[in-house]
This record gives structure tokens, sequence and C-alpha cells, in this order.
């Protein structure tokens, strides 16, 4: 089959590997109608994120239809022919944290948790297509993908739904919803998001369904800003403006947002000092996150508020104003996303017409062009928000 | 003093009897900081008389060199010949202490999700031929016998007069609070015998059994929550650097089984679980 393969960084190749086989009794095999790239693998496009080995298949946003499973999957549950989304976070259903729907921090799911619990202290689950820390799963920019547990992730989607509604409920949209979430929005609350990619779209978007009064949403590429004010958020170009901080605090009647989210994480812009200070560290492995953003949530948010975490971070970041964290009594929450506690509720959403997801679909290419659209996407060129690869097509051409 | 706070934050109280290796399931925090101590004391003390003895320019300050240096050889050569291979390992299980109890009983299981292990054949009651593959493939053998146990509670075994291998082992297990599972705690000793088995011995276990061991009880928590190990073993990708691929054959920390012997092992065996 073919495969978009890292192979080192800002290389990807689409090689010809062998299929998939079931490896476990609870795998399944799926074939690939839609595939995307998501901002996160472009920090493993720029070699930020350890543990990625050259030959790893890429990919984490998937669906298809299932063509094979392990005997140890119960029929009712899912079958041969099923049409699925598959969330990115692997759970196994089964120990004390999937017990508990906290599906991201599953125990079972990492067969290398070692590494990351070398990095982090625990593990967290095990992720398709995303370093060998987090389980060295191959993913699914690809024809085919083994995916394991596949009695627990995947959500069977109806016939009569097209693939560019539902394939983002693989990652993006539960992504930028559990950011909302977790801003804890109240009647009447400000949430302040920065990053205007498609988690931050999503966010935007799921922060009005759960009843947030304004969004203030802050990039500073003109065609994102455009497409949040179309999702009804107020807008902030941060490189038009002084300071980020004081224009919210500005447009807050000096309270400051109720909630922050930093949708951008660890590879953040910024136009100050400290934000050229990061980028030299991080190009000499000083430091391997950037947290301009993060900074910012902590400086802007009111008193007792809360900042939301769905940006990628993976290890280590200097000068978080703590101080500001802790005298202000902000609550931080965060966490790759716990899938399967949203993907339903929000297919429920899409089927009765109160979001098309596809909005922030960008760019349609075969696998082939899969290469040069990382690059087109990491450079945001081409007013690129979000590449959807067809693993069957020919060419390169869209 | 330090010893019954131990005991009282780590036992069960429940198997007093059982000697000398519950009290290094108690001591759940190996001193690393001492034994690292041990290991470069000498080393340290040797280099600085070395040094001292040197900056002499005397016959007594090169006397006093050599005997700081022999030190130091000797103290750095000293750490490769460590006697015994303790190893300690704890899970928490989403089970009850009776189903965990059960699932480890079965010894001859253990190949599964213990990778160093060929094979844990039953040779009498409670008695069993453990054999496991040694550096070079070499296989290493000996036999075991369960001398203790309590339903539910802990399993002990030792090694059989007569073994070409000293060992001993305990697993312990107690029910976590509010239903939250079981807490298992295992412990391993084996002696390094003399020549090349000792040798043979202490590379399998490498410079950290409890790693392993840890690995072990992670895969054995997998099979009995999910009734499978995670593993990608077998799957596709892209070309490989060569890098890479050294990487993966000289790194003792990564233990690699064949897929098909995995996949085979458990369909066969946990399929009906």
């Amino acid at each position: 089959m073919k495969a978009v393969c890292w192979m080192g960084a800002n290389k990807m190749s689409v090689e010809t590997v062998p299929d998939p086989e079931i490896l476990n009794p609870r795998d399944a095999i799926v074939r690939i109608t839609s595939t995307c790239i998501c901002g996160s693998d472009l920090h493993l496009y720029n070699g930020l994120i350890p543990t990625m080995e050259q030959g790893d298949i890429m990919g984490h946003e998937f669906m298809g239809e299932v063509v094979e499973t392990g005997n140890g999957i119960n029929r009712e549950k899912l079958k041969v022919g099923d049409r699925v989304v598959v969330p990115f976070t692997i759970a196994c259903g089964k120990c004390f944290f999937c017990e508990r729907k906290l599906w991201s921090c599953c125990e079972n799911s990492n067969p290398n948790y070692w590494i990351a619990e070398k990095m982090m202290g625990y593990s967290p689950s095990g992720l398709f297509g995303y370093t060998h820390m987090m389980g060295g799963y191959a993913g699914g920019q690809a024809q085919y993908a083994r995916v394991p547990f596949a009695d627990v992730g995947p959500l069977k989607i109806p016939e009569g739904i097209s693939d560019d509604k539902v394939v983002f409920l693989s990652d993006i949209f539960p992504t930028g919803y559990f950011g909302a979430v977790n801003c804890d929005i109240q009647p009447g609350d400000t949430v302040a998001i920065w990053g205007c990619g498609p988690v931050g779209q999503f966010a935007i978007r799921s922060a009005f369904m759960l009843g947030a009064e304004r969004v203030i949403a802050i990039d500073r590429f003109p065609y994102r800003l455009e497409m949040a004010e179309e999702g009804g958020a107020e807008t902030i170009n941060y490189e038009e403006v002084d300071d980020v901080v004081q224009t919210l605090k500005d447009m807050t009647a000096n309270i400051g947002p109720d909630s922050c989210m930093d949708a951008v994480g660890m590879e953040a812009h910024g136009n100050n000092l400290l934000f050229m200070v990061d980028r030299a560290k991080q190009a000499l492995k000083m430091e391997t996150d950037r947290p301009v953003v993060l900074r910012e949530c902590i400086q802007a948010c009111r008193k007792g508020g809360t900042v939301s975490v769905p940006g990628v971070y993976s290890g280590f970041a200097d000068t978080i104003p703590m101080g500001a964290f802790m005298n202000k009594g902000l609550t931080m929450k965060t966490g790759q996303t716990h899938m399967m506690n949203y993907m339903q509720p929000l297919l429920d959403r899409i089927q009765k017409g109160e979001i098309d997801p596809s909005f922030v679909i960008s760019h349609r290419v075969p696998i082939n062009a899969a290469p040069e659209m990382y690059k087109t996407f990491r450079d945001k060129e081409d007013n690129c928000t979000k590449v959807v690869l067809d693993p069957w097509a020919n060419g390169i051409a869209a | 003093m330090n010893e019954s706070k131990n005991s009282s934050r780590y036992t069960s109280q429940r198997n007093p009897q059982n000697g000398s290796l519950q009290s290094l399931l108690n001591d759940l925090t190996p001193s690393d900081a001492s034994s690292a101590a041990r290991r470069w004391a000498p080393v340290l003390a040797g280099g600085t008389l070395a040094i001292i003895g040197l900056s002499r320019k005397s016959a007594f300050g090169f006397g006093l060199a050599a005997a700081g240096g022999a030190l130091a050889y000797y103290g750095s050569r000293n750490n490769d010949a460590a006697t015994e291979s303790v190893a300690r390992g704890s899970v928490l299980l989403n089970c009850t202490p009776e189903e965990a109890y059960s699932r480890y009983r079965n010894f001859e299981d253990f190949p599964t999700f213990m990778h160093h292990l060929q094979s844990v054949a039953k040779i009498g009651d409670r008695q069993y031929r453990w054999t496991a593959l040694g550096p070079m493939a070499i296989p290493i053998q000996w036999d075991a016998e369960i001398w203790d146990e309590q339903v539910g509670e802990f399993i002990s075994w030792r090694s059989m007069p007569g073994s070409a291998l000293t060992m001993e082992g305990t697993v312990r297990f107690e029910a976590a609070p509010a239903n939250r599972g079981t807490f298992l705690r295992a412990v391993t000793r084996f002696d390094h015998p003399a020549g090349q088995l000792g040798r043979a011995v202490a590379k399998l276990f490498g410079k950290d059994p409890s790693f392993l061991m840890q690995q072990d009880l992670r895969r054995f928590k997998a099979l009995v929550e999910t009734g499978e190990i995670p593993t990608t073993e077998g799957q596709p990708h892209g070309r490989r650097s060569g890098v890479d691929l050294a990487m993966q054959k000289v790194n003792p920390d990564r233990p690699k089984r064949r897929k098909s012997q995995m996949s085979e092992t458990l369909n066969n065996t946990w399929r009906t679980a």
C-alpha cells in the first residue's frame, strides 16, 4: 500500500510498504477513505518531538471501512463492512483510567510507555503515527491502517453523510470541543482563544455551543481571522497590536477573559524579545517547547479564571509566569482529548445540522501530494487551513 | 524504628512468616544512592590518592599514585562482579486479588508476558522447570517450587535443592481501597554462581533487573485487563535507516519477540479468558 512516511526532519515521502496485518485479537484493519494532515503533525515534520524513526508512517486523522477484524472483537460492536471514524488516541477500555473516561490516559495501549515515563513520570495512551514515545503505532496517512482495541475507539458512521463532514471527528473537532469544555464556560463568559488553525476554529464554535457570550480569537493570518469571524468571534491580529494582553484588557473593561485557551502549543510565534530567546533555545535544543502563547494566556486570564491547553507541548518550557498563575488563583486544564466522550455527541450535532465541519477544508489532494502539502501547510501558503488526502486517487494535483 | 514504620506502611502483615524476601518487598525504593556510593567511593578515593601521589613528584608519591590507581581500577571493576540480581516491581490491576492470584498462579503462562523466559514446565505438584534464554541464545535452566502461598494473597517460590541456580521470588496481591483493584508487588532474587553460568545470569538480567520485571508486570497487567499485550511488532513501515536498525540490535532494554510467536501464544492461551 501507499503510505506517507517520516524520513527525517522536513522530509516526508510517499512509500510503498506492506499492508498492515492483524497482530492482536482486538485489532481491526481499516481501508482508509479519507485522511488528513494535522497541525500537530507539523511538530514532527519540523523534527521537534523526539523518538521518531525514519520510515514511521504518519497520520492520526482518518476514517474508512473495516475490512478485517481480530477474533477477539465482539461482532455486535464492530464488524467487517462498518464505516468508521478512528479516534487518534488508542484506549483499551478496561483499565483504571478508561473506566473513569480518561481515555487518553489509558494504561495499556502504549507498548513504549517506559520512554514516556522517563520524560513525563507516567505515560499517556498510545497515539497513531505520533512518535515511538507514544507507542510507535503506524499512522493513517496510508491506504490501510491497523487499529488496536478496535471495539473501543472507532465510531460507526451511517451511510448518507459525507466523509468531509465526519472525518474531523477523528481529532480536531473533539479536540476543539474538549478545549472549550476545559474552559468551564459559565453564562456571560468571554473566552479568548489563541490560534485560529482548525482546532481553534472548532474551539470557537464549541465555545458558543457551550454558552459563551463572547469569543475573542487571536492569530496573525488574515484568512484564518476571517474564518474565525465567520464563526462569530471578535478577532485580534497580534502583529497589528502592541500588546495582546493589554488589548484583551481594553476589550473586557479591565476584567480579562474568563478563560483563555492555548490552541497553538509548542511552536508558538510572537513579536517580543522572549519569543526570540525561545526560538534560539529551541534551535539549540536547550528547550523543546516555546510557550509564548501559554505565557500570554496566564497573564491575560482574569483572576480565578481557567486556562485550557489543547495545544500540543512535548517536553520542557522555560519562563512560565508561575507567580501570575498562583497569585491570580487560576486553574489549568489540559490533556490529549478524551475522544470517546465527545465523538458520538458531536456526530449527533452534525446530523442535526448544527454544524458542518467541512468548512475548515482548504485543500483536497491525492496522497502523492502529501509531502508538498506538509510544506504548504507549515508555511501557511495558499491560505492553507486543512488538508484532506485521498489515499486512492492518483497523481499529485488536486 | 525505621523498620517498623516501613512495615506498617508496606506490608499486609498477613504472612509475617514469609522470610527475608518479604523485607526486600517492603523496601520498595532500593537505595540507588547508597549503591552508587558503594560503586564510586573506591574509584573516587583511588583517583584522589593517585592525583595527590603524582603531585608529590617523589618515590613515595609515585607509590601512593600506583596504589590509588589500583584501588580506582579494582573499584571500577567491582560493580561488574555483583553476586546477585534483585528485581522489584509493582502494578495496579483492575481486578480482585483473587482474580489476580489465579491468573498469576498459572506459572506455565509466564513466557507470554516474561519475555526473557522460554518456558516454564510443570514437573511436580508445585514444582516447575524454568528455562530462560541467556546471551547467545544459551538456555539457562533452574527448578523451583512454590513453598508457600495463600489464595488471593501471596505466592512464594524458591529454587529446589540441586537446581543449577539459586533463586527465590515472591508476589503479593493486596486489595486497593474503594474497589480500585489490586496492588501487585513482586520481588525476585537470583544468585550469580561462579563461572560461565553466573555471567550468563548477570547478563540476562542486565544492569537494571527491576526495569525488566516492571516491563513483565506491565505486560501481565495488559493481559489481565484487556486480554492482549499491546505491540507494534510486525506492522508496516517505510525504509529504516541503518542507524535505527543498529540501535535496535544493540539496545538490550527493548526485548523483542517475533510477532508470529506472540500472536500465536496470545491466540492460543488467552482467547478463552
